[in-house]
């Protein structure tokens, strides 16, 4: 009917005549055409000052004239006085309609080395503001935390904005001028340059450095990534004949096996977390609903050991010994396995279920090890397991830990005579980079292309500023057959080359990078397809897969993974998941990212087992206002020895330590960022296992953690969870129930109209919205927390303020662990206490945490109460309830109290407790034009004194509203998000109308699995959760 | 009144023989006199105090909240202890004057007008921590239901915070009116006596021409009559409302119903103990102690006593109540309270508004000046506990224990609760040299009756 009605209008409007003059009438009007031909009647004179006889004849008097140069001198005087000079931004291309206050969208992707992704860029008014996930894309389109920070390192003022050599400012085309002289002497005289390159994935770019060598015979290419994937690429390349990472799909796995594979996190280049999810969730019909089973063995607690169903905390020897006693049970070899009890019982566990899962079975492994490796590859092609899928490598790991190596002996030892390094900083990310710092100072001819400052560009004798991704051009082949291309989009905004441009110009092609991609593609990749959709998606896939060898695992020797013994201590590198190798270190946004598993920002620590910190006599305490401190611990690895604060971390395996790279850097970051220890500096050998001495270090270390309370204390109501064994035998009622009030000696649900004491509002007209989040697929990586971040312009406050507990995140990832073996436990525990000295004792226990817990992942942000206990206090009506279901909050009518903060039972609420912007006490994005070039024109920046919190996003509703409305469509399920559940890939919220009886949200919101968060206070939220289910019991098999 | 019958356990109210002329040097002697050095002294401490609480006050509005320890978890810390505990020290003075007058206990005619002044200096002190607590306390007026221009914009009449602004400017306002008018004879009193033009001036003023005929007594009797009529519910209503601000919150340890009653018995326990801090001072400085006698202070003590006693109930009933709901987050806030990390600020409670009242029960103690003095500042310390512990304790471990904290002060904190402190004093200096600190009109009306040497006389007579 509505459309109907739109229709009509949209014709009406088309068919209008206005009608100017009665002459109109006539069509043959003589003044009517003519007006229709020329915009004016008369002819207008023309030249009337360069005619001299119509000059002659004018009447300008002596009067006329002096008036004349009056207002002349009077007008040149005024134009004179300039107002201040902005510097605009331009658009790269003029798009053809910008019009502002309307978001344009572009497919792009990032690949810096270490994150690759496919995704789309929101930009308003010609600045790119947000980093989105491209669910279109087949490969790798979910943008991770750090991908989804990445816009902000583009407004970074300490990039590079101009080359320079010799710490001097250069012109370019002084820089092509001396860099190609000294390129051309060395290749004179054959003397070897290494061009040092992270994992471009890239056709063209490796076109490009193949014309380079081409022309300079002398440079020799090797790819350097700076953690290392070695043992995984050299067994994937002994067996299938082509450098790159087997391929996983996990989304139907019905036992995965993981060996200190991180595979919702960084392992094998990420990526992995979409597919894995949807393995998690429980489906099927009632009563017979199937989900994955998840064992995870490792030493550091990790975000897939913490979605794991068991995980079993082992020494890297022991992950060693269980991959091998694995691999002898399933091959039937004869095993001298000597693994303790537990781990083998748990690893007898995972051997039966895989057996029993055949196809459906997965084993993964981040072991370090090439034979390790080997053997995966081995048992997955045992299994034809069908989640692994080797035939389409990925390729976004190439480098190749021997011939870096060698690199860097040469570079030392003086073979090597000149270097040039592309976003690599080997300096920093190597054991011993000092010494190879002296050694490129030494070189005769060294080029840095960087985009800051850093360790190796410091000593490099040029250096070339290189543009951010969002300002460049390129492509990738992430997949083989899946290849993706990157476009800027913005203009550079400093005077930067990349570096493909820079070698094309040495080798004297005369084409710019843009063109050379574009011929490239059709020449090779695009085939009969057409370059502009390609561009336009952001991805390309042909379908070619590559050419590998049959692989034999016939010749495989478990037998050292058999004896792998452990050292008395080991110290496992990993990488954060806020921080990655640490790249983007001056990014405030992932400085301040609460890490998912021990939630603290603004730092690096070791990461050590309750009993060995006890052992060695390290300590967590929390001062008086409840912040955490932490001994130092002195780590020794060979030669080096750093000073590390420790951090006691739940889960860690005994005789072993986590530290994680990314932090310690002091080059190129603001002081505020210079967080942490460089673990770069005991990553010998590229190797992530080292064997450590700790020893307990003077002083007391101040972390900034976020939660500071690590069990849930029994409260099973806060995340309900059940095994799926009881998911499919019981009813809700035992698992899910929801809480019962009494009523005259009667039980009713809480949410039941007969105990509620407030007048309903009818709030079945017009949208009613709905965020739903599975506490199954959760796996709590926190890209919804950055993509919040940028979304709404929550301020960062720095560490000193994130320790006093004055985080501003409007959505954050709670994580608790259990304090019993599991939650279950806890909840017996609390259940069973009886008498006062009892629950004295036992709460105080509690709140410990178990040696191996459970974890559990909860991301709360504003419940959007329909009776919101902030509404019913605030005295002067700032924060009220909208008829969508949103709470919302007047910042310009709020004065301040708080009292809305400690009224809600969820603690929400964040309070600016000073001025963040535009404030040098708080020296970041927001204190500079550049930094504030990000953010979000839709979202307003909070003043001091106001309380803000989450708002469901509701520019993002707002705006999905009236653009339906303009277009006179009915709402599709699906339009309406929120940053959130944008940037969920993993699908565990959704955001949509619950008025909409067909959408999504409508029909999560009737699941059995569905509870409220703290349902018994009445405050009936807007925002619900889905009990976690977990694959825990050993009778289903 | 005379001729009204007195029992003869009756002790006198004024001691030392005083004529109605003794009554009037002695009560205009400190504003008569000059000020010694010890006033001097106290004067400049308090004045630093005040000083310093200005300054913090400055630094925390144009720097903003941040300057306090408050955080994500714990909203309100000291501010809003401070504002309940100068609130429920304001109590005593109305309950002294209103209550007590409404039935005739005579007692109070010594000890009003100073409790009174207490009154409004404390909620002097109270009103200024709402203002300052805002994040924007520029737009404090806000929170008026005043016309404006921000179209329709109305402030929220569900919110208890809203209710306090109503309370306590009311309460205030019809305090400082039943104060002025006690004040009018007394004021009078002075402006006769005094000799200089420039006091002559300003008494005259104050004592809004005061003639003391026939007429201006009955009036005067009359208005205090009715003010006390409207004042006693005022009594039961502030803190009534005040505890509102919790009671009708949801946070484990605030939702109790039991909060009105017990928080007007609280207030009412801290505000005698403060007049007990007070007035055992100022008799000795003022020498007013044959006016406020050991009898006087006895008698305080015991209402010390007694809503100490129902302090006590009310926490026991509280901690009951919290087992007996089955709630368990109900049940975690109040075994955290006494057992948590802030244990020892609910032990400090327990000790100095429970226990230590207890020591009243003796009668040697109850009369002794020193004891009652080192008591009623225990029971202030012990108040003052009582409300951080309900706000602090309850706030940093509510419902999620992924949001639990800690609080801690700052120097800022601090330097303003002091401030008010030295603010309180100063006032309370100023009025003891300036105006007249007992109602003398109203202790000569019960001199014949209460006076130790009219007592002996009867008594010889009979």
């Amino acid at each position: 009917m509505s459309l109907l009605k739109g229709d009509q209008e949209r014709l009406m409007a088309s068919n209008k005549t206005y009608w100017k003059n009665i002459d109109q009438l006539n069509p043959d009007n003589e003044v009517v055409q003519k007006m229709e031909q020329n915009e004016f009647v008369s002819k207008l004179p023309e030249d009337f000052l360069t005619d001299e006889k119509t000059l002659e004849d004018s009447s300008t008097s002596r009067r006329d004239f002096l008036k004349y140069v009056g207002f002349s001198t009077a007008a040149a005087t005024l134009a004179a006085c300039e107002g201040p000079v902005i510097k605009s931004v331009p658009y790269v291309v003029q798009p053809e309609q910008i019009r502002p206050g309307i978001a344009n969208y572009y497919a792009t992707t990032i690949g810096d080395g270490f994150d690759f992704s496919s995704i789309l860029i929101k930009t308003r008014e010609g600045r790119p503001i947000k980093v989105e996930s491209n669910p279109d894309a087949p490969t790798l389109g979910c943008a991770n935390a750090r991908v989804h920070a990445s816009v902000l390192s583009l407004y970074d003022t300490l990039r590079l904005q101009g080359p320079e050599a010799k710490g001097k400012d250069i012109s370019w085309d002084n820089l092509y001028l001396q860099t190609g002289a000294m390129l051309k002497a060395l290749s004179a005289t054959n003397k070897k340059v290494v061009l040092m390159t992270p994992t471009l994935a890239s056709p063209s770019s490796q076109k490009v450095i193949n014309n380079f060598i081409k022309v300079f015979s002398n440079v020799e290419h090797v790819i350097y990534d700076v953690i290392s994937s070695d043992a995984a690429l050299n067994a994937y390349e002994n067996y299938y004949g082509i450098r790159g990472l087997a391929d996983y799909d996990f989304s139907e796995v019905k036992v995965l096996v993981s060996i200190d594979a991180d595979i919702v996190g960084d392992w094998q280049g990420g990526g992995f977390e979409s597919g894995y999810a949807k393995s998690r969730i429980p489906k099927g019909d009632d009563g017979k609903a199937e989900m994955s089973w998840h064992i995870q063995f490792e030493s550091n607690m990790s975000l897939s050991g913490a979605n794991a169903d068991h995980r079993v905390p082992c020494s890297p020897a022991e992950q060693k010994n269980v991959l091998a006693y694995i691999y002898d049970s399933l091959t039937g070899s004869s095993s001298g396995s000597s693994l303790p009890n537990s781990i083998k019982e748990s690893a007898d566990k995972a051997i039966i279920r895989l057996k029993a899962a055949g196809v459906n079975g997965v084993l993964v492994s981040g072991i370090e090890d090439e034979t390790a490796q080997g053997i995966v590859l081995a048992i997955n092609s045992w299994l034809k397991s069908e989640a692994f899928q080797p035939e389409s490598p990925k390729l976004i790991r190439q480098g190749n830990a021997t011939s870096v190596q060698k690199a860097f002996k040469e570079i030392k030892n003086g073979t090597v005579k000149g270097l040039i390094t592309v976003g690599v900083n080997p300096v920093f990310t190597t054991a011993n980079g000092s010494k190879l710092g002296e050694a490129i100072k030494n070189l005769e001819f060294s080029l840095a292309f960087a985009s800051k400052k850093d360790e190796t560009s410091e000593v490099s004798k040029f250096i070339a500023s290189t543009p951010h991704y969002l300002e460049s051009w390129g492509d990738y082949e992430m997949k083989s057959g899946h290849f993706a291309l990157s476009q800027p989009t913005i203009r550079p905004l400093f005077d930067t080359q990349q570096f493909q441009d820079v070698l094309l110009r040495l080798t004297g092609e005369n084409i710019k990078y843009y063109d050379f991609i574009k011929e490239h593609w059709n020449a090779s990749i695009l085939g009969s397809s057409s370059w502009s959709p390609a561009l336009h998606d952001g991805y390309f896939s042909n379908g070619k897969s590559a050419k590998l060898t049959k692989p034999n695992f016939s010749a495989i020797d478990p037998s050292e993974l058999r004896i792998a013994t452990a050292t008395e201590m080991s110290l496992i590198l990993y990488t954060k998941t806020g921080m990655g190798d640490g790249q983007q270190a001056n990014n405030p946004w992932l400085q301040e990212f609460p890490d998912p598993i021990t939630r603290v920002s603004w730092d690096n620590y070791l990461t050590l087992s309750m009993t060995d910190a006890n052992a060695l006599g390290l300590k967590n305490t929390n001062t008086s206002n409840g912040a955490l401190n932490g001994s130092y611990a002195s780590v020794t690895v060979g030669d080096t020895t750093i000073k590390v604060p420790v951090l006691i971390q739940p889960g860690q395996a005994n005789g072993t330590a986590g530290l994680s790279f990314g932090y310690g850097e002091r080059l190129g970051l603001k002081s505020e960022m210079q967080t942490g220890v460089n673990a770069y500096s005991v990553y010998e050998n590229f190797q992530k296992i080292q064997s450590v001495q700790i020893k307990k270090a003077e002083g007391e270390h101040e972390f900034a953690c976020v939660q500071l309370h690590n069990t849930l204390m029994g409260r099973g109501d806060i995340i309900k969870e059940t095994t799926l064994e009881i998911f499919n035998t019981k009813d809700k009622k035992y698992w899910n129930a929801m809480p019962q009030v009494s009523k005259n000696h009667m039980e009713f649900d809480v949410t039941s109209p007969e105990v509620d004491m407030w007048q309903e509002f009818d709030r079945s007209i017009g949208h009613h919205f709905n965020l739903s989040i599975d506490l199954n697929s959760c796996t709590g990586c926190g890209a919804c927390v950055i993509a919040c971040h940028a979304e709404n312009n929550v301020p960062v406050v720095g560490k000193a303020e994130v320790r006093k507990s004055r985080d501003m995140h409007w959505l954050r990832i709670d994580r608790y662990y259990s304090s019993a073996a599991s939650f279950e436990g806890d909840n017996n525990t609390k259940d069973a206490i009886s008498g006062i000295g009892d629950s004295l004792s036992t709460f105080g226990e509690m709140e410990q945490a178990s040696a191996n817990p459970q974890v559990a992942f909860q991301p709360v942000m504003c419940q959007h109460c329909n009776h919101a206990p902030c509404e019913t206090v605030c005295p002067v009506a700032a924060t009220s309830h909208g008829r969508q279901g949103q709470n919302h909050m007047a910042y310009n009518r709020c004065v301040g109290t708080r009292y809305c903060a400690n009224n809600c039972p969820y603690k929400v609420r964040r309070f600016n407790w000073f001025l963040y912007n535009k404030n040098d006490e708080f020296d970041y994005h927001m204190n500079n034009d550049l930094g504030r070039m990000v953010l979000n024109p839709d979202v307003v920046v909070r003043s001091r004194g106001v309380m803000e919190k989450c708002s469901f996003c509701i520019q993002m509703t707002q705006k999905t509203i009236l653009d339906a409305k303009l277009k006179g469509e009915e709402i599709k399920d699906g339009t309406f998000q929120t940053a959130c559940s944008n940037a969920c890939s993993t699908g565990a919220m959704a955001f949509g109308d619950i008025n909409d009886k067909e959408s999504e949200v409508s029909k999560l919101l009737e699941d059995k699995r569905m509870y409220h968060l703290l349902e018994a206070v009445g405050t009936k939220p807007n925002v619900m959760y889905h009990t976690k289910v977990r694959n825990t019991d050993d009778k289903t098999i | 009144m005379a001729s009204h019958y007195e029992a003869p356990i009756r002790k006198p109210l004024v001691t030392g023989d005083k004529s109605y002329h003794d009554v009037t040097v002695d009560v205009a002697a400190p504003v008569e006199g000059a000020a010694n050095k010890q006033w001097w002294i106290v004067f400049g401490i308090a004045l630093t105090a005040f000083l310093w609480g200005v300054g913090c006050i400055i630094y925390t509005i144009s720097t903003g909240i941040g300057t306090w320890g408050l955080n994500k978890t714990v909203g309100w810390a000291w501010d809003i202890t401070n504002f309940v505990w100068w609130v429920g020290i304001g109590h005593a003075g109305t309950l002294i004057s209103a209550v007590l007058l409404l039935f005739r206990q005579k007692w109070r005619m010594a000890i009003n007008r100073s409790a009174e002044a207490m009154t409004i200096f404390s909620v002097i002190q109270a009103g200024l921590f709402p203002i300052i607590h805002m994040g924007r306390p520029w737009l404090a007026y806000w929170v008026l239901p005043i016309p404006n221009s921000f179209g329709s914009l109305w402030v929220n009449f569900n919110s208890p915070l809203l209710w306090d602004v109503f309370a306590i400017s009311t309460y205030l306002s019809v305090s400082l009116v039943f104060w002025w008018t006690g004040l009018l004879p007394d004021f009078a009193m002075i402006r006769d006596r005094a000799v200089m033009p420039f006091q002559k001036k300003i008494y005259s003023l104050l004592s809004f021409g005061w003639s003391g005929r026939a007429k201006d007594w009955q009036r005067f009797e009359e208005v205090s009559l009715v003010l006390a009529g409207l004042a006693t519910p005022l009594v039961l209503s502030v803190h009534t409302i005040v505890s509102f601000d919790f009671a009708t919150s949801v946070i484990p340890g605030w939702h109790t119903t039991i909060f009105p009653p017990y928080f007007v018995a609280g207030a009412v326990f801290s505000g005698f103990a403060m007049v007990n801090t007070l007035l055992i001072i100022m008799r000795k400085v003022s020498n007013l102690e044959n006016y406020i006698t050991v009898q006087h202070i006895e008698l305080m003590n015991i209402v010390i006593m007694i809503t100490g006693s129902i302090v006590g109930v009310a926490y026991i009933t509280e901690l009951f109540i919290a087992w007996y709901s089955g709630v368990e987050y109900e049940q975690y806030a109040f075994l955290n309270r006494a057992t948590g990390p802030y244990w020892w600020a609910y032990w400090s409670m327990m000790t100095c508004n429970v226990f230590s009242p207890q020591f009243m029960w003796f009668k040697k103690l109850r009369t002794s000046i020193m004891f009652s003095f080192i008591i009623s500042i225990v029971v202030n310390i012990g108040m003052w506990f009582e409300r951080f512990v309900i706000i602090v304790t309850s706030l940093h471990r509510d419902y999620l224990p992924s949001s639990w904290t800690m609080f801690s002060p700052t120097f800022v904190d601090i330097g303003i609760f002091i401030g008010t402190i030295g603010f309180f004093f100063v006032l309370f200096l100023l009025y003891a040299r300036t105006f007249p600190v007992i109602a003398q009109a109203e202790v000569k009306t019960i001199l014949k009756s209460s006076g130790d040497n009219f007592k002996r006389l009867r008594d010889g007579k009979g």
